[in-house]
């Protein structure tokens, strides 16, 4: 009984994380009037898991050789990594203002050379999980303890370079890589059925040879329990987390909605999507 | 015709990389299936622990190359200069030059020099395609001495992306294993008055040809060989317009952002003297003998030396 109540607790801190990542999102890509809402709301729950439970990383020391590694596959969503990023003490809050603005560390896409805590400059699809690929085979061949997470987006396999990059990762048996997929099922254009249908993604990682979970994106224990898999079972599989997800999750009017993709909130449609957020609705 | 005495490049780095790793195991070899053709067959038998084979997967293999690097590797992406220049080109730019990581891209079959495999294997766009996108480093060697001498001080002592150009066929021998090369620094083969002229590759031996029968003629040379294309030896250069009348570049590459275009970039904004561009005329290639593929783009020592006779009329 104790342990459950501790258990909740913990689900309702990282709730309310997830919640903070949402606001900062919104208040970033409102201040920069431009931006990738959609996304970035998509995975704020799992990101909100992995920087204030998951990964084992130092904020003071972002260079820590023995940390966790983080690849942002989906660099468009960059405000949900800087929104952990801030609240997690790399830079300070007030940073987050500065987002696509000359001289920020915050660029329109992740910078690793000028944010701290962005372990590899991404945003050009289908390119950041070969990194990942790269960074775990150096673990492994350092006999090293550290592990890569990788959020891919559903839209994104769509290049090739996804799957070439799984196909390695099955090969050097990259146990200690942990691939997300955000499972928002709209991209760009349109649905991702509509733009170019993607099919059963757990079905084709699977195929590949990675060791496949489908969840929740939202669930917080949901989220929990698939990364405690991942920790646990180490047995020559990469993983891969299909997260069914919403885009736009947690405001209303923008979720499901594919104009939401890279459309920044007005000044009342932020008024409204934070008090929303706020509500818990 | 007397016999070469040489060999090819290729084969200079897969000696050269060997050496590199055993000095420094964060040195990598990420090939692409076509290890055999690119010498690194040595290294991965030496260490596997440093060897990673991606397929027939070049972009994957350059993402990878630029993880690794993250932790602290030195990898070496290993396939052909027609696909390490373009197949993976947003790669380079996206995930090593634009965060200038420690990644080299080493290419055999630069140039005409797969001339039997046809257009589809010959790299001819590679030095210029490249050497426009920023933090790269470009480098053409032209023997087998100053190849094996430059992947060494690329993978030693020189941190960023750099891309190195080998070839596939037996060249002669320019230097001895006893010459040094330092990267962006032009090497002087013979100083010279009348005319200058520059040259990478393969095709520098061609020059060194020319060079003899020009001066036979009495005319005096000036001949560099500008193995780094980027960053060029802007020195190098401007000495060549005040101490000669005129240069001539030659180049295996196709005539447009090559060797030539980068020493008229120099003299277009200083003046001083005329450039003519001996290189490959705009135009595809197709199976047939280097020689002919050369011939029929005028990369010849005989237009060499009739162009250096016109300029100096």
């Amino acid at each position: 009984m104790i342990q459950n109540e501790k258990k909740d607790a913990v689900v309702q801190k990282l709730e309310t994380q997830a919640k903070e990542l949402r606001k900062t999102i919104l208040t970033m890509i409102h201040e920069a009037k431009s931006g990738h809402p959609g996304g970035s709301l998509s995975a704020a729950d799992i990101m909100a898991v992995l920087y204030f439970e998951e990964l084992q990383v130092r904020p003071q020391d972002p260079h820590w050789e023995e940390r966790d590694r983080f690849v942002l596959s989906k660099g468009h969503v960059c405000p949900v990594l800087y929104s952990c990023l801030a609240l997690r003490g790399y830079f300070p809050m007030d940073v987050v203002k500065t987002l696509r603005k000359e001289g920020s560390m915050l660029q329109g896409h992740p910078d690793m050379k000028r944010c701290p805590g962005v372990d590899i400059s991404t945003g050009s699809l289908g390119q950041g999980l070969s990194t990942a690929v790269g960074m775990a085979l150096a673990a492994k061949r350092d006999e090293r303890k550290y592990r890569v997470f990788c959020l891919v987006g559903d839209g994104e396999s769509q290049e090739g370079q996804i799957w070439e990059a799984v196909q390695t990762a099955v090969k050097y048996q990259l146990d200690n890589l942990i691939i997300i997929v955000d499972n928002n099922g709209l991209q760009n254009d349109n649905t991702c059925e509509v733009v170019m249908p993607l099919g059963d993604l757990g079905v084709k990682f699977e195929a590949f040879g990675c060791s496949v979970q489908r969840i929740d994106g939202h669930s917080i224990p949901e989220i929990r329990t698939a990364f405690g898999f991942a920790r646990e079972h180490r047995g020559g599989k990469p993983h891969c987390i299909v997260a069914k997800t919403v885009k736009g999750k947690g405001v209303s009017f923008m979720e499901h909605v594919v104009a939401w993709h890279g459309t920044p909130p007005n000044d009342e449609q932020y008024g409204t999507a934070i008090q929303e957020i706020e509500g818990g609705v | 015709m007397d016999t070469i005495q040489g060999l090819p490049t290729r084969d200079a780095y897969g000696k050269a990389i060997v050496a590199l790793g055993e000095k420094n195991r964060n040195v990598y070899v990420v090939d692409c299936d076509i290890g055999k053709s690119c010498k690194t067959g040595e290294f991965m038998q030496t260490f596997p622990q440093q060897y990673v084979n991606v397929g027939i997967a070049e972009q994957n293999g350059c993402g990878l190359a630029a993880g690794l690097a993250t932790c602290g590797k030195i990898p070496f992406v290993t396939t052909y200069a027609v696909f390490g220049s373009m197949r993976m080109l947003e790669q380079i730019r996206q995930e090593v030059c634009y965060p200038n990581l420690n990644v080299k891209i080493a290419c055999s079959h630069g140039g005409f020099t797969p001339a039997n495999d046809g257009a589809s294997h010959q790299g001819i766009e590679d030095l210029g395609v490249l050497r426009t996108i920023p933090n790269m480093t470009v480098i053409a060697p032209a023997d087998y001495h100053s190849a094996y001498a430059l992947v060494k001080a690329a993978g030693a002592d020189y941190y960023g992306p750099v891309y190195l150009r080998f070839t596939r066929d037996a060249v002669p021998f320019i230097y001895s294993e006893d010459d040094t090369f330092e990267i962006g620094k032009a090497k002087v083969l013979s100083e010279g008055s009348d005319i200058t002229i520059i040259s990478n590759g393969d095709i520098l031996s061609r020059c060194v040809a020319a060079k003899d029968r020009l001066v036979e003629s009495g005319i005096s040379v000036r001949l560099l060989d500008m193995h780094t294309i980027k960053p060029i030896d802007r020195e190098a250069v401007l000495d060549s317009i005040a101490k000669t009348r005129g240069i001539i570049t030659v180049e295996d590459h196709n005539i447009i952002n090559g060797l030539g275009s980068a020493v008229s970039e120099i003299v277009a904004e200083v003046g001083g003297c005329r450039v003519s561009r001996i290189g490959i005329q705009d135009q595809f290639g197709e199976s047939a003998p280097y020689e002919r593929l050369l011939e029929k783009n005028f990369i010849t020592v005989d237009n060499i030396v009739e162009t250096a006779m016109r300029m100096l009329k």
